[in-house]
């Protein structure tokens, strides 16, 4: 009985699921803000200098960078280098659709991913800390797919 | 109702035959579709008793009140149907010396509870019995001796014995959770400690909300807090003794820890600690400070939880490229993945019994609450929502309690976050109020008996 419900809901679930994936696909953010599941937009970017934006983004679970977030820790590094006396903290952050301990290990996951690359152009380890806060911290407070892809992020922070 | 009944007879003899006969048994391994209807008299009280607890608690009739607090525990356990008091014929004095059991049945009641309540040399003496209404017979009498500002619990203590001679199992009354309270806009939730009875009163604040706290779990004393806390931005676990309010960090490591627990002797903490993107699991003895690895591996290993053995953990891991839940011997050794069903598996926590893992499941866009045997066959889902995670047990295995948030729009309104609990059948599933938003309950064991 209590499974023959669940299989129920489960196939009312499939189904509703299969209608909104369609309508999600017309919906969805347009292809400038999103690309393949990570935010390329520019809504919630800071910068710590002109022309050096202070995050990336990343996709749904994962903690790899994209060639465009290569591309901004890149210029991350180069204002490090010029700015020596400076010391930076990366935060990690994940989205609200997974569970809280997992997430945190995420976004501790992506703040060392970004402070590695950083390291690769020649960031000295003891100029970068790392803080996860999961997904304690988002920026964007809505529930859609748009708010969650910009909540995917690492942002360097000014330390001193 | 009779056949009911007669069933329950059956399984009773073949079953339990050393136990006392009687004919009122609640099977609580199905989900209970036809609660028992169970009359509470409010519990009697001389005049004498009644102004000297009136004047120490200001509260104008204890006895009704423990009684309602019996009441409220049995309706939420979704085994009992409470009758209504206007329909009682017999007084709750003369009823407690010895009910006229036509009159209950009359009403339907099939089991009756009565009580009397005296206030002497400072203490609170309370006694209550317990009647089989259809065979017209004492099940159960007992008496109990406290300080007044007790009172509650001698509520839950009661409902307790009831749950368990008319279940055959312990009861979950007499219990705390301890949670974490929210408030304030998603971008920047402030986030507090708190404790409070199973039915939601009595609750209490144990940090200030300075800094951002998460996941806090009883030691198997309920005296102890270990929990996640951001404290000078470094986030670390802690360890929290309830009664003195001291707080201290949980070892001494070079990044985060988190995702604590205690082991089931209370010993050791069991966590999470994250070094340079990899997150394994670690023991720190708190006794010795010796801190051990279990596990070595370059993924994410976290969310463990031990056996109540103590002989094995399960624990969440990504290392199949997705989150799924493992167990292991408790030194780390004979890693096996138990979930294989479709979607990400988070959160596991032993059953209080030893049979059943408890976890949150990710599946196409919706979480849900369910419970697999350890070797993972077996998975049976509770509960599905927009979102909810962490089950915690009832003492007796019986009960999950967990949290929700609601989806939100753009601008973040419509959020809120509760805790739920549901019963191990996948019925009862109801909404524990606390006086916040509310998220990471955990529950501890039994304070007395």
């Amino acid at each position: 009985m209590n499974l023959f419900k669940i299989y129920k809901s489960t196939f009312l679930v499939l189904v509703l699921g299969l209608v909104l994936s369609g309508c999600a696909t017309q919906k969805k953010v347009d292809s400038s803000q999103v690309q393949g599941d990570v935010y390329t937009g520019t809504d919630t970017v800071k910068y710590l200098a002109s022309g050096v934006p202070d995050r990336v983004f990343f996709a749904t679970n994962e903690s790899s960078l994209t060639t465009r977030s290569r591309d901004t820790l890149r210029k991350q590094a180069a204002w490090l280098r010029k700015n020596s006396s400076i010391n930076v903290v990366v935060e990690g952050h994940a989205d609200e659709r997974g569970t809280r301990e997992y997430n945190l290990a995420l976004g501790e996951r992506r703040a060392n991913a970004v402070k590695d690359y950083l390291m690769t152009y020649g960031i000295s380890s003891n100029r970068i800390s790392v803080i996860s806060y999961g997904k304690e911290r988002p920026v964007d407070s809505g529930s859609d797919p748009l708010a969650w892809s910009k909540n995917r992020r690492s942002v360097t922070v000014k330390a001193n | 109702m009779n056949k009911f009944i007669f069933k329950l007879f059956i399984f009773f003899i073949i079953l339990l035959p050393n136990k006392s006969y009687s004919l009122i048994e609640i099977d609580i391994t199905r989900g209970n579709l036809n609660p028992l209807p169970i009359a509470v008299s409010p519990l009697s009280s001389d005049d004498s008793s009644i102004s000297a607890l009136n004047k120490k608690l200001n509260i104008k009739n204890l006895g009704s009140e423990i009684s309602k607090i019996v009441e409220n525990n049995l309706k939420t356990s979704g085994l009992f149907n409470p009758l209504n008091k206007d329909a009682f014929l017999q007084k709750p004095d003369i009823a407690h010396l010895k009910p006229r059991f036509e009159d209950w049945a009359l009403i339907k009641a099939q089991a009756l509870i009565t009580g009397r309540v005296i206030f002497e040399d400072e203490k609170l003496r309370v006694e209550f019995r317990l009647w089989d209404v259809l065979a017209g017979k004492e099940m159960m009498a007992l008496a109990f001796t406290t300080v007044p500002k007790n009172w509650r619990r001698v509520g839950h203590i009661i409902t307790d014995k009831v749950y368990e001679r008319l279940t055959g199992e312990k009861g979950y009354f007499d219990t705390r959770i301890i949670y974490v309270s929210e408030k304030g806009p998603k971008t920047q939730r402030v986030k507090r400690l708190a404790i409070m009875d199973q039915d939601g009163h009595n609750t209490k604040y144990l940090t200030l909300g300075n800094e951002l706290v998460l996941t806090p779990r009883f030691n198997p004393t309920n005296q102890m807090v270990t929990y996640l806390s951001y404290f000078r931005n470094l986030p670390r676990v802690y360890l929290l003794d309830i009664e003195t309010g001291i707080q201290e960090v949980v070892g001494d490591f070079a990044g985060m820890t988190f995702a604590p627990r205690f082991s089931p002797d209370g010993k050791k903490i069991i966590m999470s600690f994250a070094k340079d993107g990899n997150s394994d699991i670690y023991t720190m003895d708190l006794e010795n400070r010796v801190v051990e690895k279990i596990t070595n591996h370059p993924s994410i290993d976290t969310s463990p939880s031990y056996s109540p053995d103590g002989k094995y953990i399960t624990f969440n891991s990504d290392r199949s490229g997705y989150q799924q839940i493992y167990v292991m011997k408790s030194n780390g050794t004979n890693v096996k993945r138990v979930s294989f069903g479709k979607g990400l598996y988070g959160t596991p926590v032993w059953s209080p019994r030893g049979d059943l893992i408890a976890f949150t499941k990710l599946h196409k866009g919706k979480f849900y609450i369910g419970v697999m045997r350890t070797d993972g066959k077996g998975e049976r889902l509770l509960t599905e929502n927009y979102y909810q995670e962490a089950p915690s047990w009832s003492p007796n295995g019986r009960v999950l309690i967990f949290y929700r948030e609601t989806k939100s729009n753009k601008k973040g309104e419509g959020f809120s976050a509760k805790l739920w609990s549901i019963d191990l059948t996948g019925y009862n599933e109801r909404e524990v109020g606390t006086e916040t938003d509310a998220s990471d309950p955990s529950w501890s064991s039994l304070l007395s008996n």
